[in-house]
């Protein structure tokens, strides 16, 4: 294991030295569950249920976890595609979380979405020109060359032919389809972009490219991400700050490379420990350093008391059924280091990054 | 290795589909052996022609719109040649296969316990009563939990990853020797990935069947694989055991694969090095190597990569690769620009 951290590119996560665009607090969305004519209320979908993070000025806030944990419901809160049960959405100083249609409006040009299915994000019955253009007609914006110009100009920025300009989304392969979805993204220059697995349905060549043009974009346009995805290496690779979910929770918090090489929550540590090593070699030493969880993730309509990973967790002991524990920083761990667990793994407990054989997980119940 | 006796030995196996736009080579010429107890592990990207070639072992392609050709030799018999009433007896019995989606592959209409009961009486002649006390057992050994209640749920009421659990019980009820693995892990997520890939590792040593596991993913290749077959439109590019793949690869698109791979067990690298362009279209498969115009070095091939469709050489020790770069040149490339610039120095 090579020392994470050297030879980085990206200065770590940078919380503090610059400004603040986006803080969200305490942000929940339940979905109700309804029976019968009435539509009588019988319950709700904890899909995300109390949430804080904050993500500064041209930094990549990486938003990890497994499916169902409530990172894409957190995505679509941020942006308002959904509306909040409670908590607040602060973007640039004003809190946006229940602003109407109207206003925000004018909002949605400094914040926008990547999607993670280039085939279906994409109207099949448009042009390129007409889905990359569509920002500027349905916000007003009137562009200083007109718009096919400033089409093929977003065209160019992302690697396309800029003669491509009437072709339709058919004609495109996957990789170059996500290219559009980028360039309709940033028509409107937007400040801070959402982006939902943005490469995960992609091949794994044109995943690196799709990855890399994120990174050449954010630089030369100053862009903030929220990059939402279940893929450790890929987050790990373009991230600065990593938040991992569970159950409509954040379980840790921290800059890529601490979080990466010191993870302090059990599960963190468990998922990535179940991470395939790309070495044959290291087949034996990666299987007997891994931690298998028991068991899946429990329903969120019902989660569990107090910590909600203790089910799975092989450190569980009584209080973590009784007290939830809070995300905050833990004895020796730097300023934006945050852990939510009564007993975060020890230094003592980690090697090389990697994680101390567990004792063995507690057998499955029912 | 391409031999007489392997367990299972396939040769120059094309698999060919007429359109009206053309005929679709999936399979062009592939031959590859696998023995019992052992696994091979075929990569490529979507399209690549990998499904294909399983589906086309189980003989599952219909015949009229697919043509069919080469030779499949499972445990001494013939299978491309052979009566479909024959090829259908083997399969389940002396060959399974696991999909991708449990969902999709199993009969949301009928419980698990009853599609395993059925798979097994179709080859087994026993009572309901036995086949049931078997789908259990099978169950059981798969880790789920509960199995004699479970047995009756249908596949709706289990988790992803219990389905695929339950899939696999399903493919290894009658004790298949030959099991085909397409892409078992990349609906799940990470902490089930890892539970099911550690489950098909220890039934496959306690079965000691011969395991073929198709992905996308090098990583699930590099915990599994004993070998590794690297596929390009339709054609092995590149074929070696996985520490020859993995430390001493020698095609430029295997290059690439790795290069774009983010890695958790090395430094973060500023740069992913990806490979340029999308993979080409099976209808128009490029002249001469297929990878050409994807390829950084096809000008060092002095016009032969354009031209020439490069046979797949042995470059040493059973390391097959299909590239027109002299083998010093490529090692000298690997170990000079490839690999240092991956591992970030």
């Amino acid at each position: 294991m090579t020392e994470p951290g050297e030879n980085t590119s990206k200065p770590a996560g940078k919380p503090g030295t610059s400004e603040t665009l986006l803080e969200v607090r305490g942000l929940e969305k339940h979905f109700p569950i309804t029976k019968g004519l009435l539509k009588r209320r019988i319950g709700a979908v904890r899909a995300v249920d109390g949430i804080d993070f904050h993500v500064s000025s041209g930094e990549t806030l990486g938003l990890v976890g497994e499916s169902g944990c409530g990172k894409s419901t957190a995505g679509r809160l941020v942006t308002r595609l959904l509306e909040p049960t409670s908590g607040s959405v602060v973007f640039e100083g004003r809190d946006i979380t229940h602003l109407d249609q109207g206003p925000l409006r004018p909002l949605r040009r400094d914040m926008q979405m990547i999607f993670q299915d280039p085939y279906s994000s994409l109207n099949p019955r448009h042009t390129v020109g007409a889905i990359v253009g569509a920002p500027f007609r349905i916000q007003g914006v009137k562009t200083e060359h007109g718009t096919k110009r400033a089409v093929q100009d977003l065209l160019k920025l992302v690697g396309l032919n800029p003669e491509h300009y009437n072709r339709y989304p058919h004609e495109f392969s996957g990789g170059q389809r996500q290219r559009i979805g980028i360039a309709r993204t940033l028509a409107l220059r937007p400040k801070l972009i959402i982006a939902d697995e943005p490469v995960s349905a992609l091949d794994v060549s044109i995943q690196a490219q799709v990855v890399n043009l994120l990174e050449d974009l954010q630089e030369e346009l100053g862009l903030t991400y929220v990059v939402i995805a279940h893929d450790l290496s890929v987050v790990r690779h373009i991230s600065d700050r990593v938040a991992v979910m569970y159950l409509g929770k954040i379980m840790e918090t921290a800059d890529r490379d601490e979080l990466y090489a010191r993870p302090r929550h059990p599960y963190t540590v468990a998922l990535m420990s179940a991470v395939p090593v790309p070495d044959p070699r290291r087949r034996s030493s990666a299987m007997r350093e891994r931690v298998l969880l028991s068991g899946d993730v429990p329903s969120p309509i019902d989660p569990p008391s107090g910590c909600r990973f203790r089910t799975r967790c092989w450190k569980a002991q009584e209080v973590c059924a009784t007290e939830e524990p809070p995300l905050i920083a833990r004895v020796g761990d730097p300023a934006g280091h945050l852990t939510a667990c009564h007993f975060p793994v020890t230094d003592d407990e980690q090697i090389a990054g990697r994680t101390r054989p567990a004792p063995a997980p507690i057998p499955q119940g029912g | 290795m391409p031999g007489g006796h392997s367990f299972l030995d396939v040769r120059d196996l094309r698999i060919h589909f007429p359109t009206d736009d053309g005929l679709v080579k999936s399979v062009d010429g592939l031959s590859f052996a696998l023995d019992r107890g052992r696994t091979l592990g075929i990569v490529g990207e979507s399209g690549s022609g990998k499904s294909v070639t399983s589906l086309g072992v189980l003989g599952l392609h219909n015949r009229r719109n697919a043509e069919v050709s080469g030779e499949i030799w499972l445990d001494g018999s013939e299978l491309v040649g052979a009566q479909p009433e024959a090829v259908r007896k083997m399969r389940g019995r002396k060959m399974a296969m696991i999909f991708q989606d449990p969902l999709s592959a199993m009969h949301p209409y009928y419980t698990v316990g009853v599609q395993i009961i059925e798979a097994y009486r179709v080859h087994n002649d026993v009572s309901k009563a036995v086949a049931r006390k078997h789908a259990i057992d099978m169950l059981g050994r798969v880790g789920i939990p509960q199995p004699a209640r479970r047995v009756d749920d249908y596949p709706h009421q289990f988790s992803g990853g219990m389905r695929q659990r339950a899939m696999i019980a399903m493919a290894l009820s009658c004790d298949p020797e030959l099991l085909i693995a397409d892409e078992p892990t990349t609906a799940l997520d990470v902490t089930v990935q890892a539970q099911i890939l550690d489950l098909m590792r220890t039934l496959q040593q306690e079965f000691n069947s011969a395991l073929i596991i198709i992905t996308h993913d090098l990583g699930v290749v590099a915990e599994l694989a004993d070998d590794v077959l690297v596929m390009y439109a339709g054609k092995c590019v590149e074929y070696g055991t996985a520490t020859t793949i993995f430390e001493h690869a020698e095609h430029p698109y295997t290059w690439g694969l790795l290069g774009s791979m983010p890695r958790l067990d090395r430094a973060v690298t500023s740069r992913l090095l990806p490979i340029a362009g999308a993979p080409p279209s099976l209808i128009n498969v490029p002249s001469g190597c297929a990878f050409h115009p994807r390829c950084v070095y096809e000008p060092r091939t002095g016009g032969l990569g354009s031209t020439v469709v490069p046979e797949l050489a042995d470059a040493g020790g059973g390391h097959l690769v299909r590239c027109h770069l002299p083998t010093a040149e490529r090692r000298r490339i690997w170990a000079q620009d490839i690999k240092p610039e991956m591992e970030g120095a």
